[in-house]
């Protein structure tokens, strides 16, 4: 059952070959075993999960026709709101806070008989690249404990490689879906920003942040993503008329599709192991009929500046509600009110949300603005631009999602500006909301993982999607497991 | 040496749409606490706004009333800071591109024409209310208020005299009116000014401002304005210094104090607020707007004098509110007497009103039963006094006219051999009236008259009576 | 750019948070070099470049005035730290 994708294991499900208390039983089991040494999950359900797989089970021999994902255990990044489960986003502010509501995905993922069975580990308010700065521990790398999961979705893509569960939702403002993927060896998307409901997803920043599924292949993934994406009332920003419809299916060329690969992501600080797959992987879809082409890409040097700078900005203003009085932790020894503010909110936050707050506090006050913010939203501007040149030549941008694999837990923790530069590829698609897929595309020297990115424009998802598809019908890198336990190899 | 009065106002109008400005909630004022509450407007987490379009919509409406430049592309920003009562520590506002600019709004004061010009209205969310638990040592926090929409109408510092400053806002709450986007109800809140005052020598250099708050009538920021005038000059003609900062106005003790100085002014840190989008106004849909405004007090009055031929004090009179102006057509298109309608509203209705002390935004009259009565009197049905005390009982109970009338023998009697019946007993019974008037004593007529129609029992066709005592007389 | 403590202690105030001494330190340096490197946009030529806060240039998302049922007032406190069935409760609050 393990070796089942999440479409093969709904289908076995409506087939009546498996019961769907039977696959979350399971699943509940691997994570029983595992989780010890990955840290991926912060809460389990199992009890509501149960009652859930019941329901669901009834529907399904009710004759209800369900999605693709009916009856599939998947598990939920914490930082997504589930009516009644605790919700935590890794951080000691949000403890013990149960949402009186849920996301949208998540309704509409319940509403297609997916079966949550937990909330998944992260960085703090997802602030970071390596989940190691919550309150509930580093995530551990499936491949090799020793060493990050990547972040923020670290816990998704733990799960998800270690076998824990088929299919998660994460959640992507700079990269927190594609590089934990990249590092753990999962399949992930990060939706065109504006196709999937932000509604019930706790804010990091408002006009970066997606929800986005990450599984142990792109055909999972895309079932997913065409059930939680689609128009919502609830969300301004979301913009999509229609959700996404993939087709099915395995294409076997690539016929037409012109990759254009940025030479300047290659240079110093990326792992030669990286590099080399990476280039691989564009041979491959050469291979399968692409044509593949450089350039240059522009205002390198801008985009992890603009990207902190907006990211904090809208992060010191969304997490200021968090302050003692209508949810989640108020400090013990606080007697007036400027105390239940600032000590709530001082003994709430661990250390880099408190460094995020103040950045994004200081870009956004008076005298600096300009030169900061402001300056940062006309980087945008002119990235976005380039990116909208670049679509003229190309269907796809081909590129590393990370300049390494996975490091060791605590390697990089002390030195915040060397973590920010590890966003360098994945950040810029944010600000200009584009859409990837990152797919795993070999192994470097230590036999951890190593994932490229495929960057496409605006609401052409559905053109990743495809020529992932042929990439992983030709390569077996997706499916490859770690070792359980995760043992150095 | 002369000094001058500086004024700038900012009015915050609650606006009546049925909803929130971002989330479906109910506007109703008063209500047991955080009962009107969702998780949008309590601000928990992931949760997100939408924009009510009628928002949108009433504030346009209020820029082109007051001819101000509507911005076509405007957007929301966040206002940070930290207040139990601000929910989400931000309130959703506009800075960098306000709805409306520019605009002008031209008042009599004292006799003079003067044209106070609108610097920005924006649209901003309402925050809760905190409420202080006197004995114990806590704030209980109600958000039934959260996300209430604001307008927030900012003027130049235009005025130079609390009568500017109360004509203007007697003239933009008309004009809120009758546009039907604010109550203006200055008891709940929906209504609220601050003053922005300073004072200076004559033709001088601007002094520093002080923000009045709590003002909480037009009488209070009359009262306020003079305190404050008074206050500045006091401190400036000895020599000293007016600080910047926030007053509250105490209207019972008719004092102002100092609260939170503004020198210690927040950086309130505006930005583009990222959840929303921007506003887009086309000409299709500012049309729509225009095409939807409803007619202002200074339109209908031109129309009353010119196409109903009413005279310019009536006209005046009546939309001095939109109850008595929506009155006022009711009672005159049904009943087709515009004039007449105009007297009975100007009349009878204004003097009942002020007699029973109704104020004109509780004013609930049926216009089909006073357009009745209008129809019966002009008719020559009903003589005045029956007319005026059905009208009367109308107002104060409600009455159906038709019955009232038949109940009490209202209806005018024309029937000419009671009329000639009661002309004969009157006369026979009054000889020496009869002997005076036949001397030339013009005044016995009258007198006579009145005996006519006490016969008739009020009711007699005054007209048929004068014509048959005259003939009798002869 | 240079990150003095007068600056750090009015960043807290707008963050409203209370830093200890270790932290303090901490991000003294840490902020010092995070916006030595942002200052790499000063070399942008950015004059005349409109603001870009939304990735899209979507505009006129509107909900239609319509008062619904709001949510039960006990699962709005359910989460508050303190309250009493009918409000949040904080300690006093001074104007």
């Amino acid at each position: 059952m393990f070796d089942l994708s999440a479409t093969e294991l709904s289908a076995a499900i409506k087939a009546k070959k498996i019961s769907v208390a039977e696959a979350v039983e399971s699943y509940m089991g691997r994570i029983e075993k595992t989780d010890k040494s990955l840290n991926a999950f912060i809460t389990v359900s199992k009890e509501k999960a149960l009652a859930r797989a019941a329901e669901v089970q009834g529907r399904i021999d009710g004759g209800e026709t369900l999605s693709p994902l009916a009856g599939v255990p998947i598990a939920i990044k914490d930082n997504i709101s589930v009516k009644d489960i605790e919700t935590t986003c890794a951080s000691k502010t949000l403890e013990g806070y149960t949402p009186v509501f849920s996301a949208t995905a998540v309704e509409r993922l319940e509403r297609a008989g997916a079966v949550i069975v937990g909330k998944l580990n992260m960085d703090e308010f997802a602030m970071g690249g390596s989940s190691e700065t919550g309150v509930y521990g580093a995530v551990r790398n499936p491949w090799d404990n020793a060493r990050v999961a990547g972040g923020s979705s670290g816990g998704s893509a733990a799960a998800v490689a270690g076998g824990e569960i088929p299919l998660a939702l994460g959640s992507d403002t700079g990269g927190s879906i594609r590089q934990p993927c990249s590092f753990c060896g999962a399949t992930g998307i990060k939706p065109t920003y504006g196709s999937v409901s932000r509604y019930g997803l706790i804010a990091y920043a408002s006009s970066l942040d997606q929800i986005g599924p990450i599984g142990r292949g792109i055909g999972d993934c895309a079932a997913l993503l065409s059930i939680i994406s689609g128009t919502d009332e609830k969300d301004s920003t979301c913009v999509i008329k229609e959700p996404f419809d993939f087709g099915g299916g395995f294409p076997d060329n690539a016929n037409g599709l012109k990759i254009g690969i940025p030479r300047n992501y290659f240079g110093d600080g990326v792992d030669e192991s990286v590099k080399k797959s990476v280039l691989a992987a564009a041979e491959e879809l050469e291979e399968a009929g692409a044509t593949v082409g450089d350039f240059e890409m522009p205002l390198m040097d801008y985009m992890i500046p603009a990207y902190y700078i907006i990211a904090c900005a809208e992060a010191s203003s969304n997490l200021s509600r968090y302050d003692g009085l209508k949810y989640g932790y108020r400090s013990a020894k606080a007697k007036t009110l400027p105390e239940v503010y600032r000590l709530s909110r001082s003994e709430g936050f661990g250390i880099e949300v408190k460094r995020r707050i103040m950045l994004g506090s200081f870009v956004l006050s008076s005298g600096y603005y300009d030169a900061y913010y402001k300056k940062a939203l006309q980087a945008r501007y002119l990235i976005k631009e380039a990116y909208d040149g670049l679509f003229k030549r190309f269907d796809a941008i081909l590129s590393p999602t990370a300049p390494t694999t996975a490091y060791k837990i605590g390697e990089n923790v002390g030195d915040p500006m060397k973590m920010y530069m590890g966003d360098i590829y994945t950040v810029s698609v944010n600000l200009a909301g584009l859409p990837a897929v990152a797919l795993p595309c070999g192994f470097d020297e230590r036999g951890l993982p190593v994932g490229f990115q495929l960057v496409g424009n605006a609401f052409s998802d559905g053109i990743l999607v495809k020529a992932a598809r042929v990439y992983q019908n030709r390569t077996d890198f997706h499916a490859r497991k770690p070792k359980t336990g995760g043992e150095a190899q | 040496m002369n000094w001058e009065t500086v004024i700038g106002l900012e009015v915050h109008a609650e606006l009546s749409a049925a909803s929130k400005i971002f989330c479906g909630c109910a506007t109703t004022f008063g209500g047991e606490p955080n009962t009107r509450v969702c998780p949008v407007c309590a601000g928990m987490p992931g949760t997100l706004p939408k924009l009510n379009r009628a928002v949108a919509e009433y504030a346009v409406r209020v820029g082109l009333a007051l001819n101000c430049e509507i911005t076509r592309h405007c957007k929301f920003d966040r206002k940070n800071y930290f207040y139990p009562d601000l929910p989400k520590a931000y309130q959703v506002s506009q800075l960098y591109a306000p709805i409306c600019r520019e605009g002008r709004l031209t008042v009599v004061a004292d006799g003079k024409e003067k044209s106070i010009g609108i610097r920005e209205i924006h649209m901003e969310e309402d925050a809760g209310k905190l409420v202080h638990d006197c004995s114990g040592n806590r704030t209980f926090m109600d958000f039934n208020r959260c996300g209430v929409p604001l307008l927030e109408i900012v003027t130049h510092p235009d005025f130079q005299s609390g009568a500017e400053v109360i004509a203007y806002l007697e003239k933009l709450r008309e004009t809120l009116l009758y546009l039907g986007v604010c109550d203006c109800k200055m008891q709940e809140g929906s209504l609220r000014v601050d003053v922005n005052l300073s004072v200076r020598r004559t033709g001088g250099e601007m002094g520093v401002r002080t923000e009045m708050k709590n003002l909480n009538s037009f009488k209070a920021i009359g009262r306020a304005i003079d305190y404050e005038t008074k206050r500045q000059i006091e401190i400036l003609g000895k020599g000293g210094r007016v600080y910047q900062e926030t007053r509250r106005w105490d209207d019972e003790n008719g004092v102002s104090y100092g609260m939170r100085s503004k020198e210690n002014a927040q950086d309130y840190r505006y930005f583009p607020e990222p959840d929303l989008l921007p506003i887009e106004i086309d000409d299709q849909w500012l049309k729509m707007i225009k095409g939807s405004l409803p007619e202002l007090a200074h339109e209908k009055r031109e129309r009353y004098i010119n196409d109903y031929k009413i005279s310019e004090k009536e006209a005046f009179i009546i939309t001095t509110h939109k109850n008595i102006s929506g009155l006022f057509e009711t009672v005159s298109e049904l009943s087709g007497n515009p004039l007449e309608s105009a007297h009975l509203v100007t009349g009878e209705i204004m003097r009942l009103l002020n007699q029973t002390d109704t104020l004109p935004e509780d004013l609930s009259l049926d216009g089909r039963k006073l357009a009745a009565l209008v129809n019966l009197v002009s008719d020559g049905k009903i003589n005045r006094n029956a007319y005026r005390e059905t009208v009367e009982a109308v107002f104060t109970r409600d009455v159906i006219p038709e019955e009232y009338i038949a109940e009490n023998g209202l209806m005018m009697i024309n029937d000419d051999e009671a009329v000639i019946e009661a002309v004969k007993t009157a006369l026979s019974e009054n000889s020496g009236a009869v002997a005076d008037y036949r001397a030339g004593k013009e005044k016995a007529f009258g007198f006579l008259m009145g005996q006519v129609m006490k016969r008739l029992g009020g009711s007699g066709n005054p007209d048929m009576a004068r014509k048959a005592l005259k003939d009798a007389l002869k | 750019m240079l990150i003095d403590e007068k600056l750090i202690e009015y960043l807290e105030n707008l963050s409203c948070l209370t830093l200890s001494d270790g932290e303090k330190e901490r991000l003294t340096a840490d902020l010092g070099e995070i916006l030595n490197n942002m200052a790499r946009l000063e070399e942008l030529n950015a004059k005349g470049v409109p603001e870009r806060s939304h990735p899209f240039d979507d505009v006129n998302a509107f909900r239609e005035d319509e008062a619904v049922c709001s949510f039960d007032r006990a699962l709005i406190l359910k989460n508050a730290p303190e309250e009493n069935g009918e409000a949040f409760v904080a300690p006093k609050t001074v104007e």
